[in-house]
């Protein structure tokens, strides 16, 4: 729908009347019969859940992290595959970086789920949509729980 | 209500423009749409001699009755119970009956229009079958087992005030209506369903809601609120609409833990 300040030009003939009225604009994704039926499931809760969890776990872990990474010991200059190297040499550090790795993507995908599933209108922008972030953040994961666990410092 | 009729009468033998001395001049901007004459929606501008303490429904039957009698709204009460005429007055859902148009500065436009979310039939008219249709989905009805008592249901006082909020619901979508996840997706229960789904929940006396939050704990149900306050702000009513949200949610998480 237009959204001006004016009345419609009369002078044209309008091409609807009271037997052919002008199509309304149905809601967005009204329910059909197509709609899914419910799942009766507690996906959504255990996601509302994980949310806030996570979230407080993550203020923890990643203040942290930047703060050890950026700001003590001389800052950002000082990180290098020497201190990389150094950290993960200690099961504590691997393990901050973990779960640190395995949360932060999962909240951040969790989120973007959300917010596709609000915004995408049509069902296939929203499979492909969910699709792509589904493969980035399984990739992420993969990638970084190899990374942490097949670290060889003595790499040549 | 009855003093302004005995203070009139004090000031009786004044002449008639006494009483045009406090109207004031409003422009009515409104969002009209007819499907029978095109597919785009305009705005109207109205100009209305109109008393400040007299409200906008008041303004909108001005204008139907005196300057254009295609002009379509709902009410039917008008005075703030039914629920008919929630509408969007200048950018926020409000019900044109209890909308004073000094409160609102008439020294502007007021721009009125239907409500969102909702497929628009005519000017200010919505198809309400979406919202009622999740209203049903909830079984906004006292479900018990067992045979039916001899005299009424009792219960205390406290049990009563528990779920006294959201009693006060008249249904007008306001609430729905304003919420941006049900702009952006029609399947959402929406506040007002969770509202009355809230009232049953918490009601001693009834004993389906098991079965409700069963119904709320699906992919469109109340995990999918925002926690946005537009619905709180919007209800005519003042029901805290998005504390009911989340004391149903709050009631799912310790129905499992």
């Amino acid at each position: 729908m237009s959204a001006e300040t004016t009345t419609p030009a009369n002078d044209a003939v309008s091409a609807y009347d009271v037997d052919h009225p002008a199509p309304v604009i149905e809601a967005p994704r009204a329910r059909t019969r197509k709609t899914p039926k419910t799942t009766r499931t507690n996906f959504e809760m255990y996601g509302w859940l994980f949310m806030r969890l996570s979230g407080i776990v993550l203020v923890v872990l990643v203040l942290g992290h930047l703060l050890i990474q950026l700001v003590l010991d001389g800052g950002v200059t000082k990180i290098g595959f020497a201190f990389v190297a150094g950290r993960w040499a200690s099961p504590f550090w691997q393990a901050w970086d973990l779960i640190m790795l395995w949360l932060a993507t999962l909240h951040g995908a969790n989120g973007l789920r959300t917010i596709i599933n609000d915004y995408a209108e049509r069902d296939n922008t929203r499979l492909w949509l969910k699709g792509l972030l589904y493969t980035a953040a399984g990739f992420t994961i993969v990638l970084g729980t190899l990374v942490i666990f097949t670290f060889d410092p003595n790499i040549r | 209500m009855s003093t302004p009729t005995l203070e009139k009468q004090d000031q009786a033998p004044e002449p008639a423009d006494a009483t045009a001395a406090h109207t004031i001049t409003v422009t009515f901007r409104i969002r009209r749409f007819n499907p029978e004459v095109a597919a785009e929606s305009y705005w109207e501008d109205f100009q209305l001699d109109i008393d400040p303490k007299e409200r906008v429904l008041d303004g909108l039957h001005k204008i139907k009755w005196d300057h254009d009698g295609t002009l379509t709204f709902r009410r039917s009460c008008a005075h703030g119970i039914c629920g008919s005429d929630a509408m969007r007055i200048n950018g926020r859902n409000r019900l044109a009956c209890k909308t004073l148009i000094k409160d609102i500065n008439p020294e502007k436009p007021i721009t009125v229009e239907a409500i969102k979310g909702l497929t628009v039939l005519k000017d200010l008219v919505v198809d309400m079958d979406p919202f009622f249709q999740a209203y049903r989905d909830v079984m906004p009805f006292l479900i018990t087992t067992g045979n039916e008592p001899t005299r009424e249901r009792l219960q205390t006082a406290e049990d009563r005030e528990r779920f006294d909020d959201t009693t006060k619901c008249i249904l007008c979508a306001a609430c729905t209506s304003s919420c941006p996840v049900f702009w952006n997706d029609g399947q959402y229960f929406g506040p007002a369903a969770i509202v009355n789904a809230h009232r049953f929940i918490f009601d001693s006396r009834d004993e389906g809601g098991e079965q409700r939050l069963e119904i709320l704990n699906d992919r469109d149900g109340v995990w999918r609120c925002r926690t946005t306050f537009n619905c709180t702000d919007a209800c005519p009513r003042g029901i805290e609409v998005t504390k009911a949200i989340q004391e149903v949610k709050r009631a799912l998480i310790t129905r499992r833990f």
